[in-house]
């Protein structure tokens, strides 16, 4: 731990504040001011902070923008559809709703420079203005022209000010290949203990719950880092933990006693709840169910069975045939009387690894329909609905359209569904598949 | 045409609404009668029937949808209001999306009549904030956000696009992007005062497969960010499993919502209500017929799944009926039907004596009356009304027992006569349901059925005869309830077989001796004779009364429709039409069309004998008949010689003459534009194995 945050320009109090505010954040929140400097001096032009998801950047961020009154902008880069949107809400908050409104529609990056300089000659910075950008690895999707523009978007403006990225992504992958003005880069580690004990119920002690933290981070320390996530998962299971208090069984002391009692319960919720297997409204309902009761609440996993009508199940099989078996060995399986044919006889080299292992593959949409038609066990018109069902199935992502949408042009597809599933869709129709895949034989 | 101006160019004329002559409806069921009459009125009952099968099923589905709909609005407007008042665990999951998931399985058509109801429901009980969003209008991240902020705020909103350029004149504020933090703006400023819980902004995405995951996972992560000051809830339409949730939905996104199941009505079990509401009815008089049924259901089970098209099905078999069978006048309510015979024209008199089902029925009278009724029109009529009654009376007693021999056997093991009820009733369509096999291994197995299950069986029965009303029901009833009260009285001391059967000298200890097998089958004949004559319990006796009066009535109700005198009039019996309009077949079109052009033409000089193709058919017609004699590789100039020469002896050229056969100009074009029309049927593709070949696409030929 370091001393007081200190630096000169800022009043004392408020670092103070700000300190509290971000615990374990000292070091960085010092580095981040000293970076800053004083409010009248000129900042270092672009800051790129990255760090894994929920480690405290925008809180920190924030927090020292707020509590120091800092004039800046707060962007998260997903929200930003389009530069307009971001260009706006940078005017807006700079200059308000006038200078906004003077962009053109459809604005481009020198429209957003020309009215920046514009106001800025009528208004210019007293103190350093700060343009926070969240979410930056989003700008990489965007013109090229933009991020390099953003960082050295204090020379081009000719104002004081400084561009925040932060990001999960490290800087490496962001560098334009064009080259561009190398930001300051640091980076932001994820303490969580005391953060987590700080939100503590308010009625019962902080040492109580932060021996249930350190218990909980026991268990799910090893999956999840994500702060937000645990935070999540101690709130929904506090009531647990403190339930042997309220029934009278133990004392807030019996720390051995407590976490016996609540260790099995966190493994199941690291089963379900954290796998948004079951809402937390839910886990919240089975806690309070007895616990035989709670085996009534399936996940959503536990869903898979899909109803089918008769031909797609059909046309499913087929699409699973033919995206697992080499074409070459459709004679083997679809035409009466083909005479033995013995697997190592069409064993080509490179396809002694299992197709099962490689993927489905793409095929075209003649092939699957005279599979289809060969394990019905009817004769099937080619009718409209055959075609219909094909694309419903598409639409389902049953099936993937693997080329493009011409239909004149022999459309491939691959199908998308998992082994289990197939196997279910055909023991529903009495096909045995598995008698039909190469990869089985 | 001229027009007034002075410039070359083109000018397009609309034809003049005016001209066109309005054909009334009724004028297009003038299908063989000439009467105006009974054009009128025959589409006046088409029309009733019509409208009350839509109005029917739209509450039958309002009904079924009921359950659902309301956990879905409880779920809506519990998780908006909950989120003011906090506990401590509350304020901690504050920031998930309440979401509810709602799996309506793959029946998608009627997908769209749920989600109308539901978000005129949510509208009216919930809030006026909702917007339902269909996948293939939200292809990016700002459509989405468009359509979401318009159907919410109802205005339109300006997006980024020059498309769009004409659309700005209500936009909610100028110079408005659509972003949420618009919409969260525009929701506090409405909602400043108010202090009571606000309602909530409810986003429907009607198809959740077809949304591009990418645009769906921004969009939740931009909704999270605002969920504290807008109450938003999701609604996901799910087609197949939950588990796309999560093939869509990494975790850092799912993460963020707070998911619950909705279960909605299976579509089999949705088809039986519909087919219990229409068709096992009375009620209504037009019926299909057994191989009509069939087709419809095999549509419904081996194709879509979808109760939407079931229903079209069963309007399109109604209009067919009114429009192709005169004597459909006579499908209405009974007291109507009586007053139409009276008014039936000397015509429809003689069509009635034309239906094969009146010529049976008029062969089976004496002599005497059979003139009569051939050649007097009054006594004829009163034959009608007789048979009419007679036929209604035969629907009011066959669906009650129908129901009846149902709920007797759809509990017997392997289901001999069907699981569901439609199964039984199209074997009852079909033919005498006592002849077939099936129904034999029922009543066996009935007659072994112990007392507990046969108990509950005749239980059904009399609590479905319990509602009918007629007269033959209501004797069924009190026989059944006699029977039942006999089976109650009975004891357990009753249902062991009776003690003091003489002691047979059993042949099976002879068989401990060696036996040839002759020998065996004889003795095992002979015990079955003794078993079979060996005393019954009262139990056993009771079972076989019940059975047999079962049979009894099965016998006299469960005959098939097409043994009732008049029958046409109220059975619709062309499956075939039923299966070209709704299960069409293009491919098989195309090739019936190009193979045989008199078909669709109707032009004499095209018809041809044992399937061959005159050559004066199009030249399509003769390429496409050509290139079948071929192989997998066609060459071009070998097909256009032989087109050529078809051509020439089409023209009527002498055979003889040098030029026969010869390809000029004209006849290239032709020969090319039908190459180039089969390639784009898809018969022939151009391949690069050889330049001056085409590839054929399909098999087989000559």
């Amino acid at each position: 731990m370091t001393g007081p945050l200190q630096h000169p320009g800022y009043d004392e109090e408020k670092l103070r504040k700000i300190a509290e505010l971000l615990p374990c954040r000292e070091v960085q929140a010092e580095l981040l001011l000293s970076l800053m400097g004083q409010p009248e001096h000129r900042s270092y032009p672009a800051i790129f902070i990255y760090g894994h998801r929920a480690s405290g950047k925008s809180h920190t961020i924030n927090m020292i923008m707020k509590e120091l009154e800092l004039p800046h902008v707060m962007v998260s880069c997903v929200e930003c559809l389009s530069v307009a949107l971001l260009f706006e809400q940078v005017l807006l908050s700079f200059f308000g709703a006038d200078a906004a409104a003077l962009l053109p529609r459809g604005p481009s990056l020198s429209d957003f420079v020309r009215i920046y300089r514009q106001q800025c000659s009528d208004s210019p910075a007293k103190q350093t203005r700060y343009i926070i950008m969240e979410k930056a690895e989003m700008l990489r999707d965007t013109d090229a022209n933009l991020l390099p523009a953003l960082l050295r978007l204090q020379e081009l403006v000719e104002d004081n000010v400084s561009v925040i990225l932060l990001s999960e992504i490290v800087w490496d992958k962001f560098r334009p290949n064009t080259g561009c003005f190398e930001p300051l880069l640091f980076k932001c580690e994820t303490i969580l203990e005391q953060i987590l004990s700080k939100d503590r119920h308010p009625s019962y002690s902080a040492e109580f719950y932060s021996s249930y933290i350190n218990i909980l981070l026991g268990v799910f320390y090893s999956v999840c880092r994500d702060l937000r996530e645990l935070r999540h998962l101690a709130a929904l299971n506090f009531s647990k933990f403190c339930e042997p208090l309220e029934e009278g069984k133990a004392k807030e002391s019996d720390t051995h006693k407590l976490w016996r009692n609540i260790e099995p319960h966190l493994k199941k919720a690291m089963r379900t709840v954290y796998l948004r297997e079951v809402s937390s409204l839910q886990w919240e309902k089975m806690q309070e169910m007895e616990e035989k009761e709670a085996g009534a609440v399936r996940g959503l996993s536990a869903h898979t069975h899909v109803e089918l009508p008769y031909y797609s199940k059909f046309l499913l099989i087929a699409a699973y045939l033919a995206s697992y078996n080499p074409a070459r060995t459709d004679k083997r399986f679809f035409v009466k009387h083909h005479g033995k044919i013995k697997k190592t006889n069409f064993l080509k080299k490179n396809e002694k690894t299992s197709n099962h292992l490689l993927g489905p593959k793409p095929f075209p949409l003649d092939r699957m329909l005279a599979i289809f038609h060969s394990v019905v066990d009817s004769r099937v018109a080619p009718s409209a609905s055959i075609f219909s069902q094909i694309s419903s199935l598409v639409t389902l992502q049953l099936l993937n359209q693997a080329s493009h949408d011409d239909q004149l042009d022999a459309p491939k597809y691959k199908c998308a569904v998992s082994m289990d599933f197939i196997c279910a869709i055909s023991r529903t129709v009495n096909f045995d598949i598995v008698k039909y895949l190469y990869d089985f034989l | 045409m001229s027009t007034s101006s002075v410039s070359k160019g083109c000018f397009v004329f609309k034809p003049s609404a005016k001209k066109r002559k309005i054909v009334g409806n009724e004028e297009h069921f003038r299908r063989g009668c000439e009467e105006k009459d009974g054009c009128a009125l025959r589409y006046k009952l088409c029309k009733q029937l019509w409208d009350r099968i839509i109005s029917d099923t739209e509450s039958l589905q309002d009904e079924l949808n009921k359950k659902i709909l309301d956990g879905l609005l409880d779920f809506a407007r519990e998780r908006s209001g909950g989120r003011k008042h906090g506990d401590w665990a509350a304020q901690m999951r504050a920031s998930e999306i309440p979401t509810a998931a709602l799996m309506l399985g793959v029946n998608v058509p009627d997908h769209d009549v749920t989600f109308q109801s539901l978000s005129e429901l949510l509208r009216s009980s919930v809030g006026p904030y909702v917007a339902s969003l269909q996948a293939k209008e939200c292809g990016l991240l700002k459509h989405l956000m468009k359509r979401v902020l318009e159907r919410i705020t109802g205005g339109v909103v300006a997006v980024d696009e020059e498309e769009d350029e004409e659309a700005d004149a209500s936009q909610i504020q100028t110079g408005a992007q659509c972003s949420i933090s618009n919409l969260c703006e525009w929701y506090k400023g409405k909602f400043k005062k108010s202090t009571g819980p606000n309602p909530p902004v409810v986003v429907i995405f009607k198809d959740l497969e077809a949304f591009n995951p990418k645009v769906l996972q921004e969009f939740i992560l931009i909704c999270s960010r605002y969920v504290q000051d807008l109450p938003l809830v999701f609604v996901f339409g799910i087609a197949t499993s939950p588990s796309t949730i999560q093939n869509m939905l990494p975790h850092s996104v799912s993460s963020l919502l707070c998911i619950e199941l909705f279960h909605s009505l299976s579509c089999t079990q949705h088809l039986s209500t519909v087919i219990d509401r229409f068709v096992l009815t009375p009620s209504f008089p037009f019926k299909l017929n057994g191989k009509v049924m069939q087709v419809l259901i095999s549509i419904f089970l081996y194709h879509d799944f979808s109760v939407r098209n079931f229903i079209k099905g069963v309007q399109l078999a109604l209009l067919e009926h009114f429009h192709s069978q005169p004597l459909s006048v006579l499908c209405c309510e009974k007291d109507v039907a009586l007053d139409v015979v009276g008014h039936l024209q000397p015509k429809d008199l003689e069509r009635i004596r034309g239906l094969p089902s009146f010529k049976r029925h008029v062969e089976a009278q004496t002599k005497e009356e059979q003139a009569e009724l051939l050649t007097d029109d009054a006594c004829l009529k009163e034959e009608c009304k007789k048979l009419i009654k007679s036929l209604h009376g035969y629907h009011k007693n066959y669906f009650p027992v129908l129901r009846c021999l149902h709920a007797l056997t759809s509990s017997l093991p392997r289901y001999p006569l069907g699981k569901q009820i439609r199964e039984l009733h199209l074997i009852c369509l079909e033919n005498c349901v006592w002849e077939s096999e099936d129904y034999g291994t029922a009543m066996k197995l009935l007659r072994m059925l112990s007392k507990d299950e046969l108990g509950a069986g005749v239980q059904r029965c009399v609590e479905i005869l319990e509602q009918e009303t007629s007269k033959t029901m209501r004797e069924a009833l009190e026989r059944l309830q006699e029977l039942l009260s006999k089976m109650k009285g009975l004891d357990l001391s009753d249902m062991a077989p009776p003690a003091q059967e003489p002691v047979i000298t059993s042949p099976v200890r002879n068989l401990g001796k060696k036996t040839d097998l002759f020998q065996l089958q004889k003795t095992l004949l002979q015990m079955n004779e003794t078993r079979r004559s060996k005393r019954l319990s009262p139990f056993e006796i009771l079972r076989n009364e019940t059975v047999d009066f079962i049979e009894t009535l099965v016998k006299s109700h469960l005959s098939p429709p097409e043994t009732q005198p008049l029958h046409e009039a109220l059975y619709y019996g062309s499956s075939a039409t039923v299966r070209r309009h709704l299960n069409a077949t293009p491919r098989t079109s195309i090739q019936a069309a190009l193979s045989d052009p008199y078909f669709y033409l109707q032009n004499e000089n095209l018809r041809a004998e044992d399937g061959g193709v005159s050559n004066r058919a199009p030249d399509i017609c003769v390429a496409y008949k050509l290139h079948l004699e071929c192989g997998r590789l066609i060459n071009l100039f070998d097909w256009m010689e032989a087109y050529s020469t078809v051509a020439s002896a089409a023209e009527g050229a002498d055979p003889e003459a040098e030029d026969f056969g010869r390809v000029d100009e004209i006849r290239h074009a032709r020969f090319i534009r039908a190459v180039s029309e089969l390639e784009f049927l898809g018969f022939v593709k151009s391949t690069k194995q050889k330049t001056d070949h085409v590839a054929r696409l399909t098999w087989g030929g000559c």
